[in-house]
């Protein structure tokens, strides 16, 4: 045990004389999912990111109200490395149901801190430990009884803020941005903070070599969770119209757009510019945002894999009959009720078919908070402009976690309405105009709203067949020609998507596929690759359909690699289909255990087709 | 349900209030079973439209799958009409009426699409209290797919496919009494003057207004000992009172009621539903006597028309959600977007 009389600042290098290991290390904090330890971990992800050095944190949380593990990861990478690393280096073990594991899991070097009153199951001595008096602190805290299990949390903050040399003045900034100023709340659990602080001063030794040192890599950004970024962009894109029933891991965009557009979206008198409704179920969710978006309004809602197949005959509804939606689909691990609180990207193929028959819709990917932001408004705009679904196939991890943006961009683009006739248009064209007729040659035709005072605007939509008019047709030649020209339609919309983030690497053979979160773990995973002497190109994939330039990159390339979070890999599929004369080319690099992926697996998957590759 | 008169035209005779003719108001011709109830239903639609001075383009027509939800392509083709999914109905009009308040909102079902697949969704939006007038005509049976029992089939009813029904039908007017919709009534497709008049005040009112109507299906459910049948219904209706409708722009109807006789019902926007009692003692705005009746009758193996229950106290959704004063779909797109200010603000919120 490392536990001295020592007063001092801890020592910056390790008792076996290893260099210092500074900003560059992962920390697991095991708690017992209820107890307040959310409060604990986004105060040490905010002071670090503070510190100006490049942060993430990752809930891996049970589907549970309370009593189940929990844990929180926290990566600190000078590099700005933000992806989820395999293994940590630093355990706060404050859950005894999991210890046993957490300490087997621990890095060989690592240090782990644990409650002093808690008998360790196991010992292992390429370890250093560190027991904190949490019982004790927790009592001299004065704290209610409802408030001890968070105040006890504040114990761990204070012992890695000694350790690790994170700044307490950051700390409290921390607290007092959670707590929003209230500075009661802010007291009480720094004064926990300061004194666990003390105590490490006073009783620990350091003996590892794990430390934060302040950077400048964090100036001008912030943190968010994808989630409220897609409702700030929905906010700011205009939406009107939101539909919803409750669903892991999508329920937050809800909350958070039934915080801002009260906020944002009233006029003088209080009154809205927009309605939420809750609805009965998704069944009924689809609906009332396909009827709003019928009647004009731009509309949608936010799901996850469970409500998406619900919505699946509304879907393919809203995809032939060319009415505006969009559906947010924050996704979770499926089939059937799955891992509701693990990420997966597993609902690629199902969004993109959504529904029977024929049909494809367009799916926004974002990577990053930044681009949830953007995509809020962009699916908005895509669906009016195209007159169909919009999905956006964000994940749990991107939705509920807390990443670093610069500050949202406000849009230099006005609103896409799309192409709506007025009834001074139809005055202008005598009336002459046809519901479903390509007048421009994009595949998208005119549509009236409901309620324009002209005696030619109205027209029957309906999910039977029907001709340019609109009309009930069973005949052969209106069937085929209708859906000839939404898949010209569906054609055009490559030119109009998100395009993929391409970054070239002169002379590679190898080209990488990903989308989505994978993003930061791709990018780490190719200066792994790098390390070893393989060069990599890598395209970001950001929408479907897929775009043309996806089919150069292939071409450029020897070997192809779809990187992905599934166990299909239903984007390699995708993109196998895109460019058939290709597929042999192209290898599926996919998993899904409800983790987000790592760079060191991506890498070791990589190597182990190369490898193949040589013989 | 808000009245749309705008400019009243004194003109000839062959027009109505806002210079409208009967035939703009007629749809498509039909493809309807020739003596299906859904017929009648809508030529009364298209009746009380043109007479009420209705202005269609302001009028959305919505509907489920089936029979009857096929119907608004036969009537008011000047009004914008969506066909949706089976029994998924209330879920568009909520989406279509929260966006555009001065819509006026037809929703036409059937039995199974409200009482079996959307039965659900029904009673939603009862609860929430939609403002439009609900349709249902109701025959009994799936006609589309040619005679199976739905779920207000009568017990023991016999038909070629559907063989015997086993399972008591649902009172789709108790349903709705019982999620709380604020205007219940029920017709038969056989008696178009009570229809007329149920329709007009339907109309006025504010919130979901649910006709419940026996519509024979001529084709898969009009035989004897059918509920549902043509035969039967006029055996067996037992009209509540005779009702007379009086719309607040036009000069009052004089009636020929005897006085003591009637009772006078005054809709949210000033119009009158008079309703001359034929027998009992009926108040419609009781709930729990509307609850008897229907009990009763289930007993009795009669069928009660009229209107069977008012209560114009609830607010609408669109009045829940406190929507500014034009309709959302109105909104120019700078009342969409805040202002770069309130970015920038919560830019520095999050920082």
């Amino acid at each position: 045990m490392a536990t001295t009389d020592a007063k001092v600042q801890p020592t910056t290098g390790a008792a076996d004389g290893r260099s210092p290991i500074v900003n560059d290390f992962s920390i697991t904090v095991a708690t017992i999912n209820g107890a307040g330890s959310q409060t604990a971990n986004n105060t040490l992800l905010r002071a670090i990111h503070k510190m100006g050095v490049p942060v993430s944190g990752k809930n891996i949380f049970p589907s549970n109200i309370q009593g189940l593990p929990t844990w929180f990861t926290i990566r600190v990478s000078k590099q700005g490395y933000l992806a989820r690393s395999e293994q940590a280096e630093i355990l706060v073990a404050m859950n005894r149901a999991s210890i046993q594991e957490d300490i087997q899991k621990l890095a060989a070097g690592g240090i782990c801190l644990y409650p002093v009153d808690e008998p360790l199951p196991i010992s292992r001595d390429d370890l250093t430990w560190y027991p904190m008096p949490v019982n004790e602190l927790v009592k001299q805290s004065g704290a209610e009884t409802k408030l001890k299990p968070y105040v006890a949390n504040m114990v761990y903050v204070g012992t890695l803020a000694y350790l690790l040399r994170i700044d307490l003045t950051e700390i409290e900034a921390a607290l007092s941005y959670h707590f929003g100023g209230k500075q009661k709340a802010v007291s009480l659990n720094f004064a926990t903070v300061k004194a666990a602080y003390d105590w490490a001063a006073e009783h620990c030794v350091k003996q590892d070599p794990f430390r934060v040192e302040r950077m400048n890599k964090t100036e001008g950004t912030f943190l968010i969770d994808g989630n409220s970024a897609a409702a700030l962009g929905a906010v700011f894109g205009g939406v009107q119209f939101v539909a919803w029933y409750p669903i892991t891991p999508s329920t937050s965009i809800i909350d958070n757009l039934s915080e801002f557009l009260p906020r944002l979206r009233r006029d003088a008198d209080g009154n809205a510019t927009y309605a939420i409704v809750q609805a009965e179920d998704e069944l009924a969710v689809i609906g009332m945002v396909v009827g709003a978006g019928w009647a004009g309004a731009r509309s949608m809602t936010a799901t996850s894999g469970p409500g998406l197949s619900l919505m699946s005959e509304f879907a393919g509804y809203a995809y032939f009959t060319e009415i505006p939606a969009v559906i947010w689909d924050v996704q979770r691990m499926g089939p059937s009720t799955g891992l509701p609180t693990r990420v997966a990207q597993d609902d690629i193929l199902a969004a993109y078919t959504l529904g029977h028959g024929d049909g494809r819709h367009i799916c926004l990917i974002p990577a990053s908070v930044t681009e949830c932001y953007a995509f809020g408004g962009a699916a908005l705009d895509l669906a009016e402009r195209l007159q169909t679904l919009v999905i956006v196939l964000s994940d749990l991890d991107l939705g509920l976690n807390l990443w670093p943006t610069k500050p949202f961009e406000f849009p230099d683009q006005p609103l896409d309405r799309g192409k709506v006739l007025s009834a001074e248009d139809l005055d202008r064209l005598q009336g002459a105009w046809k519901r479903y007729a390509d007048v421009d040659g994009d595949g998208i035709c005119y549509r009236t709203l409901p309620g324009t005072n002209h005696p030619a605007a109205a027209y029957f939509t309906r999910g039977t067949g029907h001709n340019q008019t609109a009309d009930y047709s069973e005949r052969p030649e209106d069937w085929s020609a209708n859906l000839l020209r939404l898949a010209k339609k569906h054609d055009y919309a490559r030119r109009i998507v998100p395009g993929p983030v391409i970054d070239p690497a002169a002379g590679a053979e190898v080209g990488l596929i990903s989308y989505g979160t994978n993003d930061l773990a791709v990018q780490e995973a190719r200066d792994l690759l790098n390390a070893t002497g393989l060069s990599t190109a890598y395209l970001r994939l950001r929408a479907l359909p897929l775009e043309h330039c996806l089919a150069e990159f292939i071409t450029q390339h020897r070997r192809l690699y779809v990187v992905e979070n599934n166990l299909d890999g239903q984007m390699h599929a995708l993109v196998q289909l895109h460019t058939p004369a290709d597929a042999d080319r192209i290898v599926s690099i996919a998993k899904c255990d409800g983790l987000p992926l790592t760079a060191s697996w991506i890498c070791d998957s990589i190597l182990v087709q190369e490898a193949k590759e040589q013989i | 349900m808000t009245d749309m008169t705008t400019t009243a035209k004194p003109e000839a005779a062959a027009v109505n209030r806002i210079g409208l003719s009967k035939a703009d108001y007629n749809g498509s011709p039909s493809t309807l079973c020739n003596g299906c109830g859904h017929y009648a239903i809508a030529n009364v639609i298209i009746n009380v439209a043109y007479e009420l001075g209705l202005d269609p383009t302001r009028i959305a027509k919505i509907s489920g799958i089936g029979c009857s939800s096929k119907s608004p392509a036969y009537f008011l083709g000047r009004s914008h009409s969506i066909n949706g999914l089976h029994g998924r109905m209330p879920s568009l009009a909520t989406g279509a009426t929260t966006v555009n308040k001065e819509l006026v909102a037809i929703g036409v079902s059937g039995d199974g699409d409200t009482g079996s697949i959307g039965l659900g969704q029904f009673k939603h939006l009862l609860r929430r209290n939609v403002d439009m007038v609900y349709l249902i005509e109701n025959n009994g049976v799936y006609g589309l797919t040619k005679g199976q029992l739905s779920a207000t089939a009568d017990l023991g009813q016999k038909l070629r496919h559907g063989g015997i029904n086993e399972t008591p039908p649902l009172d789709l007017c108790l349903e709705a009494i019982i999620a709380g919709c604020g205007f219940v009534a029920r017709s038969f497709a056989g008696d178009p003057k009570q229809l007329q008049a149920l329709l007009k005040a339907a109309f006025s009112h504010r919130g979901t207004a649910v006709l419940n109507i026996i519509s024979p299906c001529v084709s898969f459910n009009n035989g004897e000992g059918s509920t549902k049948s043509y035969v039967w219904g006029r055996e067996h209706e037992q009209p509540l009172h005779e009702i007379e409708f009086v719309p607040l722009q036009h000069d009052e109807i004089k009636a020929d009621y005897e006085p003591g006789t009637i009772r006078e019902v005054v809709l949210h926007d000033g119009s009158i539903i008079r309703l001359k009692k034929t027998g009992q003692d009926y108040d419609p705005a009781d709930r729990m006597a509307a609850i008897r009746l229907l009990e009763e009758e289930r007993v009795g193996e009669l069928f009660t028309t009229g209107l069977l229950y008012l209560n114009e106290g609830r607010q609408t959704l669109a009045e829940q959600a406190k929507l500014v004063a034009l309709p959302l779909v109105q909104l120019p797109n700078e009342k969409l977007r805040p202002l770069q200010s309130a970015l920038n603000q919560i830019n520095a919120e999050y920082s």
